[in-house]
C-alpha cells in the first residue's frame, strides 16, 4: 500500500500511509484507538476507496474498487461488527455471494437450485481440518458472539482468501477462546496464508505476530520484527513518546461512602448474565476506576447505577451527608433525579446516547435541563442552555463554528468536552464516565483527567471506567477490576502494578500463575 | 343459497390481479425497498396494456388472437418499467426518502392512467365513460384445452384463463427463486443487510434495481389481467380503485412467501366479494363492511408477528431504509 | 492496465453543511426544471403551447375570488393534515393514515349531525360533534402508535391500513343513513334547518376553516420549536437511546404524539363536515392524506414551509382541472403534472445531501459539484 490518504468530512483517518505485508506471515497492525487501522484495513478490503495513493498486490497494481474486487484478489475480512444475516443459517451466510461451485469451480447460475448440502459439507471439512465447531444449519440469530466470529473466520476461508484481516477479533473472546482463535491463526500461517490481526492490546501483538506495524494518528510509523522488539518500544513508536503520563493525582480527603453497591446481578434482555454478584462502594473525594476487557459488564455497571438498567439482584445504596441511605435499585432514573440525587453519566457512545447527534450545541445542553420549570409552563428555556453552552465553549476549548452547529459535525474530542461539560454542570455528587478519552487526542485527554480531578477535589465521588492501564494507574484512587461480570479484585492504585491488574482482568482473582 | 361452485371461480379471478401485484410488492420488499407506488404501477400497466391492444384492435388489420395477446402484456409491461426505473433512480440512486417517492408514484400513476384512459375514451367517441377491447379480452381468457371436460372438478381447477395459471406460475417460482436459489439468497441478504451483501461483493444496487424493476412489471401484469380478464376488457377510469393497496396488504398477510400469498389472495378475492354470495347479499351496506375485511385481517396479522417476533416472519431488517457505503 | 477504465468514474460522498441558501436554490432549481420538464411533455402529448397551458392554470387558481376561496379551502384541509403530520414524522414515526384519521372524524361529525338533529339544539350538536370528531381523530391515531410504542408494530404498514378500515366503516353508514333512500349517498344534512352547521365568518363559507388551518399551523411551528413536548419528541426522532438515557418515556411521547396528529385530523373532518361540505362521501377526504406526507417531506417538517409546498401542491390540482375544462384535456393532466414535479423535488435533495465527485480522468481537473 502505497500513500494512502482517506478523509471524513474534515477528518483525516489515513495521511499518506505506506505498508506491507508479506505472505506466510502474520502482522499485527498496531495503534491506539482512532489511529485508522480499520480505515487503512477497510481500503484494502473495498469497503470505502482511498482518495489517493496506490495499492499493489505481488507487485501488480490493483484497484479495489468493491468488496467483490477484494474477495477476488484473495482478501477476506473479519469486522468488528459481524457482516451476517440473522434470519439465514450459517451456511447461508458463507455462501453468500459465492458464484463458483466450491468442487468444480464452475460458475454457479444465479437461477439454478442452490446447493446448500454441499457446501455444508465443505463447512464441515474446513471446520475439521482447523478445530472449529460450527453448525452449518444454525441461524445466526441463535448464535453466541464467539461463534458468529468463528462463522465469520469459515466465511473468509471457505472463499479461499489468502489474505486475513481480522479487526480486534479478541475484544469479544474470553481468553480460551483468544487461544484457540491464535491456534487457528498459526495453522493459516503454515497454509502460507497471510494474515492481518488489527489490535491495540501488546500483549497479544507478542503471543502471536511475526511483525507488527504501528499506526499513529492516521500516520504509518514503523514496522518492527516482533522478537526482536519490547513492549516498550511498541509503545513508544505507538503514543509517540516515552510514556510518562504524569496525571495528577490529589489526595483525597474528606473520604466517605457515596454508593454502595452490595450483590448486584443484572441480566441482558436476551437473559445472559452480565454482572454477576458485584459488591463494592464508591467514595466522596475519590476515583474509582474500573479496568476489565470490554463486554465485561463495565457499561451494565454504570446503567445500572443511573438506573436505566433493570436489576436482577441486588442493592444500591446512595449515602447522603447525614448519612441516610436509598436504594436506588428500586428507583427508575426519572425518580433518582426526583429525589434530588444528582448522578452525572458521561456514556460510552457519546453521539449515540449522551447527545442527539444532529441537534446543535444549545439543543443538546438542554437534553439534561430542559423538564425543569421554565418561565412559562410547558415551554423550553433556551436561555439557560446557551449560556451554558458559551460557557462549556470557553472553559473546555471547544473548537465549533457556532453554537448552531450540529454536534455530529464537530471532532470526537470536542464532543466529548461537550458531553462531559454538560454532565459537570449539573452539579453532581456522583460522577461516572466510560471510555471518557478513547479516541481524543492527548491535549484533550487531559482536559478531561483534569476535569475529573476537580469533581473529585469538589467531593464527587468518581466511577471511571477505562480502558488505558497506564491511565487507569495514574488517575484512580482504588481501581476495581471485572472479569466476565464479577468483580475480580479491588486494588490500590497507588500500589498496584500493571501486571497484576492485567492478570486480574484476565483471569478471576489473578491466582493463576502470577 | 351459498354456493362454492359458483362463488370460488369468482373468488379467484378476482384475486390474480392481487396475487400478481403482491408478487411484485414482494420483490420490492424484499431487496429493502418499501414501494408505496405499487397501485400506481399497477394503473399504469393497465393502461399501458389497454393502449397497446387499442392501437392494434384498431389498426383495421385481422385479429390475431396470439399477437393480441402479446402486444398488450409488452407494452403494458413496459409501462411498469418505467415506473419501476423511476422509483429506483429516485430511492436506490439518489438515495430518496422511499415513501415519498411512493406515494408520489401512486399519485402519479393514477393520474397517468386516468389521463391516458379518458383521452382513448374520448378518442372513441363512445356514449359510455369506458373503452371495451372485447376482442382482445377473448384471446386473454383463452382456457386450458381441457377444461370443462372434467365435471364440478373442472370447473373449479381448469375453467381459468391461461392468464391465471401464468400468474400463479409466476407466484411459485418467485417463491422458489427466493427460498432455493443462489440470486434470491443474496435478494433477501440485500433486504435484510445490505452492508453484509456489500461486503460478500454483492452488487446491491444492481439486485435493487432488478427486482424493483421485475416487480412493477410482475405487478403492472395484474392490473392488465384485471382490465383484460376480470372487466371483461372494459377499461373505466378508476375503477381498478384500491386493489394496488390491498396487493400491499397482501404482501404483510402472506408474511413475504408468495406461494403462500396464491392462497391468500384467494382469500382477500373472496372476502371481496362476500356480500355477493351470502344470504344478507341484498344488503348494500354490509358489502362494505366484507370489503373491509382484507384490510382488517393484515393489521390483525401485522400486530401477531411484532407480538410473537419470530425471526423468520418479520419484515426484511433494512426495509425502508436507503444504503450508502460509506455512511458513518 | 488501463487505469482509467477501472477507477470508478463517479464518486460520491455526503455533503458537509450546506448554506441555507443554496440549499433553497437546489429546490428551486428542481422545480424550475420539472415545470420545464412538464412544459415539455404538454407540448408532446398535447401539442398546445405550454406557456398558455400554465397561464390558464395560474387563471384557474387565482383568476377570481370564487377560485381564489375554493383553493385557499383545498390548501387550508391540506395544511391541516400536513401539519398534523409533522410531529409524527419528526419522531421519525412514519404516519399514512392521515386521511384514515380525517375520516373517522368525519364519521363522528356526521354522525352527531344525523342522529342527534331534533334532539338537541344546534350550538349542543356543533360542540358535541367536535368532541367526538377529536375523540375519533385521536382513536384512529392511538390505535398504531400503542402497538408500535407497545410491541413495536410497523406503523408505516399499519396506518396505510387504517385508511381502508376507516373508509370502509364511512361507506357502510353512508348506506344505513343514505338520503333519500336509494340514492347510495347522503344528501345535504339539514339543509333547510341548517342544524349543526357551523357559523359563517364575514359570510363567507370557506373563512372558519382557513382561520382555523392559520392557528393550527402558528401552533405547530411554536410546539414544535419552543415546547418541551416538541423537544422530547425531536429527541426520540433523532436517537431513542439518547431519549432513554435522559429520562424521557419513548412510548407515552409516541402515543401523546400521535393523539395531537389524531386530534388535528378529526378536527379536521369536523370542519370539512360541519363547516363546509355539510355532507359524508368516500371521497371527502380527496387524498390529502397522502398529499399531507408529500406537503410535510417537502417542507422538512417546518410548519411554516408547508403553507408553500401545499400552495404548490394545490395549485396543480386547481390549476389541472382548469385547463381540463380550457383545453378538452382530462382531469387526471394535473396529477401528472404534479407527480412531475414531486420526482423532481424529491431528486433534488441528493444534490443537498451528497457531492458527487468526478473521478481524474483523462480530463485533467476533477470537476467539483
Amino acid at each position: 500500500m502505497r500513500n494512502i490518504t482517506k478523509t471524513f468530512g474534515t477528518i483525516t483517518a489515513n495521511k499518506n500511509v505506506d505498508l506491507d505485508i508479506y505472505r506466510g506471515e502474520i502482522l499485527s497492525l498496531l495503534g491506539e484507538n482512532g489511529s485508522g487501522k480499520t480505515t487503512l484495513m477497510n481500503m484494502l478490503s473495498g469497503i470505502y476507496f482511498p482518495d489517493e495513493g496506490e495499492i499493489y498486490i505481488d507487485g501488480e497494481p490493483v484497484v479495489i474498487s468493491s468488496p467483490k474486487v477484494a474477495s477476488d484478489l484473495g482478501i477476506g475480512m473479519i469486522h468488528q461488527h459481524f457482516k451476517l444475516v440473522n434470519v439465514f443459517t450459517a451456511a447461508q451466510n458463507i455462501i453468500l455471494g459465492i458464484d463458483q461451485d466450491s468442487e468444480d469451480g464452475k460458475k454457479i447460475k444465479g437461477f439454478s437450485k442452490l446447493d446448500v448440502e454441499k457446501a455444508s459439507k465443505k463447512i464441515r471439512e474446513i471446520c475439521d481440518l482447523y478445530g472449529f465447531d460450527v453448525d452449518p444449519d444454525q441461524k445466526v440469530y441463535d448464535m453466541s458472539v464467539s461463534q458468529k466470529q468463528t462463522v465469520e473466520i469459515v466465511k473468509v476461508l471457505y472463499k479461499g482468501a489468502d489474505i486475513l484481516i481480522l479487526d480486534e477479533p479478541t475484544a469479544v473472546l474470553t481468553p480460551q477462546e483468544t487461544e484457540k482463535l491464535f491456534a487457528v491463526l498459526r495453522n493459516m500461517r503454515e497454509d502460507g496464508k497471510t494474515v492481518v490481526i488489527i489490535t491495540h492490546k501488546l500483549h497479544e501483538v507478542e503471543a502471536i505476530s511475526d511483525k507488527v506495524a504501528i499506526l499513529r494518528k492516521g500516520e504509518y510509523i514503523g514496522t518492527l520484527i516482533t522478537k526482536e522488539t519490547n513492549a516498550q518500544e511498541m509503545t513508544n513508536m505507538m503514543v509517540g513518546r516515552e510514556v510518562k503520563l504524569n496525571i495528577d493525582r490529589p489526595e483525597p480527603h474528606d473520604v466517605k461512602p457515596r454508593i454502595k453497591v452490595k450483590g448486584l446481578t443484572v441480566r441482558s434482555e436476551d437473559g445472559l448474565l452480565k454482572l454477576d454478584d458485584v459488591s463494592f462502594t464508591a467514595n466522596t473525594g475519590e476515583v474509582l476506576g474500573i479496568a476489565g476487557i470490554s463486554g465485561c459488564g463495565q457499561k451494565e455497571l454504570l446503567e445500572a447505577i443511573a438506573g436505566l438498567q433493570p436489576i436482577e439482584k441486588g442493592e444500591i445504596l446512595y449515602v447522603e451527608d447525614d448519612g441516610t441511605e436509598t436504594n436506588l435499585a428500586e428507583l427508575s432514573d426519572l425518580e433518582i433525579d426526583a429525589k434530588g440525587v444528582s448522578l452525572a453519566f458521561v456514556p460510552e457512545d457519546r453521539l449515540g446516547m449522551g447527545l442527539v447527534a444532529s441537534m446543535d450545541l444549545v439543543d443538546n445542553m438542554m437534553l439534561r435541563s430542559f423538564r425543569r420549570k421554565g418561565k412559562i409552563v410547558g415551554f423550553t428555556d433556551r436561555k439557560t442552555p446557551r449560556d451554558l453552552a458559551e460557557k462549556v465553549v470557553e472553559e473546555l476549548e471547544v473548537v465549533t463554528p457556532s453554537l448552531e452547529t450540529p454536534v455530529r459535525r464537530l471532532s470526537g474530542g470536542n464532543v466529548q468536552k461537550v458531553l462531559v461539560g454538560r454532565e459537570i454542570a449539573m452539579n453532581p455528587t456522583v460522577l461516572m464516565s466510560a471510555y471518557a478519552v478513547r479516541g481524543l487526542d492527548i491535549n484533550a485527554s487531559y482536559i478531561i483527567y483534569d476535569l475529573v480531578n476537580q469533581q473529585k477535589e469538589r467531593g464527587v465521588a468518581v466511577i471511571f471506567v477505562g480502558e488505558d492501564l497506564d491511565v487507569l494507574l495514574e488517575l484512580s484512587d482504588r481501581i476495581l477490576v471485572l472479569c466476565g461480570g464479577k468483580v475480580s479484585g479491588i486494588v490500590d492504585g497507588r500500589t498496584a502494578d500493571k501486571n497484576g491488574v492485567g492478570l486480574l482482568m484476565t483471569k478471576l482473582g489473578g491466582e493463576a500463575n502470577g | 343459497m351459498f354456493s362454492l361452485v359458483t362463488f370460488l371461480p369468482r373468488a379467484i379471478v378476482q384475486s390474480i390481479p392481487l396475487l400478481l401485484g403482491c408478487v411484485g410488492e414482494t420483490l420490492n420488499e424484499k431487496s429493502g425497498s418499501l414501494n408505496l407506488g405499487i397501485p400506481g404501477v399497477m394503473y399504469v400497466g393497465a393502461i399501458c396494456g389497454v393502449i397497446g391492444s387499442f392501437m392494434y384492435e384498431n389498426s383495421g388489420g385481422p385479429f390475431n388472437p396470439v399477437i393480441g395477446v402479446i402486444i398488450p402484456i409488452i407494452t403494458c409491461m413496459l409501462g411498469a418499467l418505467m415506473m419501476g426505473l423511476i422509483f429506483c433512480f429516485l430511492t436506490v440512486t439518489l438515495r430518496a426518502n422511499q415513501n415519498v417517492t411512493g406515494l408520489a408514484m401512486t399519485t402519479f400513476g393514477v393520474g397517468f392512467g386516468n389521463f391516458f384512459g379518458g383521452s382513448i375514451i374520448k378518442l372513441t367517441g363512445a356514449e359510455v365513460p369506458s373503452i371495451t377491447l372485447s376482442a382482445t379480452s377473448k384471446a386473454f381468457k383463452t382456457t386450458l384445452p381441457f377444461a370443462g371436460k372434467a365435471g364440478v372438478v373442472g370447473e373449479l381447477l381448469f375453467s381459468y384463463s391461461f392468464m391465471t395459471y401464468v400468474a400463479i406460475i409466476i407466484a411459485i417460482l418467485t417463491a422458489y427463486m427466493l427460498n432455493k436459489t443462489r440470486t434470491g439468497l443474496e435478494l433477501r441478504a440485500v433486504g435484510e443487510n445490505p452492508a453484509t451483501a456489500d461486503a460478500a461483493g454483492i452488487n446491491i444496487n444492481r439486485y435493487k434495481y432488478f427486482s424493483i424493476c421485475i416487480g412493477c412489471m410482475i405487478a403492472g401484469i395484474g392490473g392488465l389481467f384485471y382490465v383484460l380478464d376480470y372487466a371483461n376488457g372494459v377499461w373505466s377510469n378508476d375503477a381498478f380503485g384500491d386493489r394496488g393497496w390491498l396487493a400491499i396488504a397482501l404482501v404483510i398477510f402472506s408474511i413475504w412467501r408468495p406461494n403462500w400469498a396464491i392462497w391468500e389472495s384467494i382469500l382477500f378475492g373472496g372476502l371481496y366479494i362476500l356480500y355477493l354470495y351470502i344470504p344478507t347479499g341484498t344488503n348494500f351496506a354490509m358489502k362494505e363492511i366484507y370489503k373491509m375485511l382484507p384490510y382488517l385481517v393484515t393489521i390483525i396479522m401485522l400486530i401477531a408477528i411484532s407480538l410473537r417476533n419470530k425471526h423468520e416472519n418479520q419484515p426484511p431488517e433494512a426495509l425502508g431504509l436507503p444504503y450508502f457505503r460509506e455512511d458513518r | 492496465m488501463d487505469k482509467k477504465t477501472k477507477e470508478p468514474l463517479i464518486h460520491i460522498t455526503k455533503r458537509k453543511m450546506i448554506p441555507k441558501k443554496q440549499e433553497w436554490a437546489i429546490r428551486l432549481g428542481g422545480i424550475l426544471a420539472a415545470l420545464i420538464f412538464c412544459a415539455i411533455i404538454t407540448t408532446i402529448t398535447t401539442h398546445l403551447n405550454p406557456l398558455a397551458v400554465y397561464a390558464k392554470m395560474f387563471e384557474g387558481s387565482f383568476g377570481s375570488p370564487r377560485k381564489l376561496w375554493a383553493l385557499l379551502k383545498e390548501l387550508a384541509s391540506l395544511l391541516l393534515i400536513a401539519v398534523a403530520l409533522a410531529p409524527a414524522f419528526k419522531m421519525k414515526f412514519w404516519n399514512l393514515g392521515g386521511g384514515g384519521q380525517v375520516m373517522a372524524g368525519v364519521l363522528a361529525t356526521t354522525a352527531v349531525m344525523i342522529t342527534m338533529t331534533g334532539k338537541l339544539p344546534s350550538v349542543a350538536i356543533m360542540l358535541l360533534s367536535c368532541v367526538a370528531a377529536l375523540a375519533a381523530g385521536a382513536l384512529w391515531a392511538f390505535i398504531p402508535a400503542f402497538c408500535r410504542a407497545k410491541w413495536n408494530t410497523n406503523e408505516t404498514l399499519f396506518t396505510l391500513m387504517m385508511n381502508y378500515v376507516a373508509t370502509q366503516i364511512v361507506a357502510y353508514f353512508i348506506i344505513i343513513w343514505e338520503n333519500p333512500k336509494g340514492a347510495g349517498k347522503i344528501g345535504v344534512i339539514n339543509q333547510t334547518t341548517r342544524i349543526g352547521w357551523l357559523p359563517t365568518i364575514a359570510n363567507n363559507p370557506y373563512m372558519l376553516i382557513v382561520i382555523v388551518s392559520v392557528i393550527v399551523t402558528i401552533f405547530m411551528y411554536i410546539y414544535l420549536k419552543y415546547t418541551k413536548h416538541g423537544y422530547e419528541l425531536s429527541v426520540v426522532g433523532e436517537s431513542e437511546n439518547t431519549a432513554r438515557y435522559v429520562g424521557i418515556n419513548v412510548s407515552k411521547v409516541i402515543i401523546r404524539t400521535l393523539v395531537l396528529c389524531g386530534l388535528i385530523c378529526g378536527l379536521t373532518g369536523w370542519l370539512l363536515v360541519a363547516g363546509t361540505d355539510h355532507t359524508m362521501t368516500t371521497t371527502i377526504e380527496g387524498g390529502k392524506g397522502f398529499l399531507g406526507v408529500m406537503v410535510a417531506w417537502l417542507a422538512h417538517f417546518n410548519p411554516i414551509g408547508m403553507i408553500l409546498s401545499g400552495l404548490l401542491m394545490v395549485f396543480m390540482a386547481k390549476g389541472g382541472s382548469e385547463i381540463s375544462m380550457a383545453f378538452g384535456l382530462n382531469r387526471s393532466y394535473g396529477d401528472i403534472l404534479t407527480g412531475i414535479i414531486l420526482f423532481f423535488v424529491i431528486g433534488s435533495e441528493f444534490f443537498i445531501n451528497y457531492q458527487i465527485h468526478f473521478r481524474k480522468s483523462h480530463r485533467k481537473e476533477a470537476a467539483d459539484v
